[in-house]
């Protein structure tokens, strides 16, 4: 360090560390620490890139910044670049594990999502606890009710109202790193016992009751999603019988199997068709036993700070021309026809992404009860806490 | 009337108090009364909380013993290898150190603190996962190792993060040690051995203390390490809390376990504080 830099810098090292550890006490506000540190300025002058702010048309009705609450590996980070250039709103992404975190966030209030993601069965919920708002479709006009696949796209509307317009359907079924484990997982039940044998200590779970129980019961021959007391007694059994040998319960599991920390996982359609594309030793496998099978949608949070660009950005990704670019990075696959008309074929014949048929008849998609009914929240807990 | 001086001191004293006062009143006092409140709630059949009169969380504490023993069982433990690690430390920076470089050497203590907690944890998944220690192991013939997602990892976890805070009191306390005293040992024939455990460790005990009951207190609500290196399989007290508000939203069985949690840390941090009294004779320790 020169003397002239010493002199002449905003801060010093030692009232960095000091401004610092005052702002992770909490002592000091965000704004303090910016200001006094200088790093706010420096954030504004590098956020005045060109790009952000030429695009005049849009700016002053969307505001600059936007958040999305997301799940993780889902999303094309080029989408919302060009979005961005587009509409000069940056879009801060913000992912959960589980439906119930996004809706524990929503109940807490003063989050600010002006999107967010939420699953099939939650949506009953969130009209009910007047946490969304029904759509104003004259703002979606990319948005193409006759070209959606209604077996998919229901539970968007409550009473003949939209709520949330679909995003991707998809299932949950088993990733295997077929290098690491010989056994042939084809069902839900060898899932679990695989885990306890060939895959000790190698085996993950969603941190999230629906799946991870959920999964627990089809592999004992019930329903997804039972709320049976003596059911759930038999899962919460199995379930904290496999827990010492599981590698984790994480529902960001991903990072695991690239590494080949963990050779099995529970696994969402996209994840397994990004994880077959990238090392093709990972298969993606549906329960013959049954299992989950879903659609995410788009939503608008009533307590949204930025509608204008909620909505903005829901219909850019209604585009058939964007929702293309996301289905091919994201690999979930489309309820929208107009989409799936413009995907090449290497998609469209990709059977993790869009498997037989045959394969679909057993999976369920999820229950509203299962949302809430304490008792699987709690068997949750307790299989976390054993 | 005049104020008398007396009477202006008062005065003068109470408005620098004041809003220090105010703000741990709204920001601690109040929100410690609302979850009192809520600990006594029911959860509302959607999530949340509603109003009632009841007992049934507290009686319900005992479903999530595990994590509260295990929080227990590895704040000591990660305190105290945070101390074996760290009084060396302390030691070579206050006594040892040349004071020419003593400064950086100390900044180099406080350096990692610009970086996020969060990103450094993310550090030892890489470092810690197969691509990292166990790659290395496999090149000489030892396979499979698995060392993240285990109790070893958090313990791990633990003692990198919160070493720091263990080293500076421990140094601040080694720095104002009169070297006189050490002199006056070694000239009346004391041993080094005997000098460190008759003069320098006595000495140093009150920063001992102040880092135990630091990192301590701090680890009775990790929630970050355990969730990261622990694979989410090690669940500590803080991790239950995390899941009662995001995940099962039950809002009052959370209050619940946070007053207990508190009621806790309060009888620790007494019962520290009484040992370390002890010990170091009447003085006064400071503790936090």
């Amino acid at each position: 360090m020169t003397k002239w830099y010493r002199e002449n810098a905003p801060i010093t090292a030692e009232n960095l560390s000091d401004e610092w550890m005052r702002l992770k006490r909490g002592s000091v506000t965000r704004r303090h620490f910016l200001g006094v540190t200088g790093l706010g300025l420096a954030a504004a002058v590098l956020a005045r890139q060109p790009g952000v702010f030429n695009s005049t048309a849009y700016a002053q009705d969307l505001g600059s910044t936007m958040s999305l609450a997301t799940w993780p590996n889902y999303h094309d980070p080029a989408t919302f670049e060009a979005f961005t250039a587009a509409t000069g709103v940056a879009v801060e992404v913000n992912v959960f594990g589980s439906n119930e975190e996004m809706l524990a966030k929503l109940q807490a209030g003063g989050i600010g999502w002006d999107l967010f993601v939420p699953t099939n069965y939650t949506i009953s919920t969130y009209v009910k606890l007047g946490l969304i708002d029904p759509l104003d479709m004259s703002k979606l006009p990319n948005f193409s009710q006759a070209s959606q696949s209604a077996r998919f796209t229901a539970e968007g509307a409550v009473d003949g109202t939209t709520y949330a317009l679909p995003k991707n359907w998809g299932t949950t079924g088993i990733a295997v790193n077929t290098s690491k484990i010989k056994t042939k997982v084809t069902s839900w039940k060898e899932f679990f016992e695989v885990a306890m044998t060939e895959a000790d200590g190698r085996a993950m779970v969603h941190d999230y009751q629906l799946t991870t129980i959920g999964s627990a019961l089809v592999s004992l021959g019930y329903s997804f999603n039972s709320i049976k007391q003596e059911e759930l007694a038999k899962a919460e059994e199995l379930l904290i019988k496999v827990k010492p040998h599981l590698y984790g319960i994480n529902s960001d599991y991903q990072p695991g199997m690239r590494a080949t920390d963990a050779w099995m996982t529970m696994c969402w359609t996209n994840d397994g068709a990004q994880l077959n594309r990238d090392m093709p030793e990972i298969a993606y496998i549906l329960g013959t036993d049954g299992g989950e099978i879903w659609t995410d949608f788009y939503a608008i949070p009533k307590s949204a700070a930025n509608k204008p660009a909620g909505y903005a950005l829901l219909d850019y990704l209604m585009a058939p021309e964007h929702a293309v670019k996301e289905h091919i990075a994201n690999g979930a696959p489309t309820t929208d026809s107009r989409v799936l008309a413009l995907l090449p074929a290497d998609v469209t014949s990709n059977k993790i992404v869009y498997p037989d048929e045959a394969s679909l008849t057993k999976l369920e998609f999820g229950a509203a009860v299962t949302l809430t009914d304490p008792a699987r929240a709690e068997l949750m807990a307790r299989f976390k806490s054993a | 009337m005049p104020l008398t001086p007396d009477r202006k001191r008062q005065l003068t004293t109470a408005a620098l108090v004041a809003p220090a006062g105010i703000w741990l009143f709204v920001f601690l006092v109040l929100p410690f009364m609302a979850m009192v409140v809520f600990a006594f709630g029911e959860r509302a059949p959607e999530g949340g909380y509603q109003a009632a009169f009841t007992f049934a969380q507290f009686a319900n504490l005992p479903s999530r013993a595990a994590a509260f023993w295990n929080t227990l069982m590895i704040a000591p433990v990660g305190a105290f290898l945070c101390l074996i690690v760290a009084y060396p430390v302390a030691y070579y920076l206050a006594i040892k150190s040349n004071p020419k470089y003593r400064l950086m050497l100390v900044s180099l203590v406080v350096v990692p603190f610009w970086t996020s907690l969060l990103v450094r944890t993310y550090a030892w998944m890489y470092i810690l996962g197969s691509r990292g220690i166990p790659n290395l192991l496999g090149m000489i013939g030892i396979e499979d190792i698995r060392l993240l997602n285990t109790p070893g990892a958090v313990l791990l976890g633990i003692v990198y993060g919160y070493l720091p805070l263990m080293i500076m009191p421990i140094y601040v306390s080694l720095e104002k040690l009169d070297r006189r005293l050490l002199e006056a040992s070694a000239d009346l024939g004391a041993k080094p051995v005997s000098t460190f455990f008759g003069i320098t460790l006595p000495l140093s005990l009150p920063g001992v203390m102040t880092g135990v009951a630091l990192v301590t207190i701090l680890l009775l609500g990790e929630y970050l390490i355990p969730q990261l290196l622990g694979g989410g399989k090690v669940f500590f007290i803080g991790n239950a809390l995390v899941d009662l508000f995001l995940q099962s939203r039950n809002w009052p069985f959370g209050s619940a376990i946070a007053v207990t949690l508190v009621v806790v840390v309060v009888i620790v941090l007494s019962v520290a504080m009484r040992i370390a009294w002890k010990v170091s004779g009447s003085r006064q320790v400071d503790l936090v």
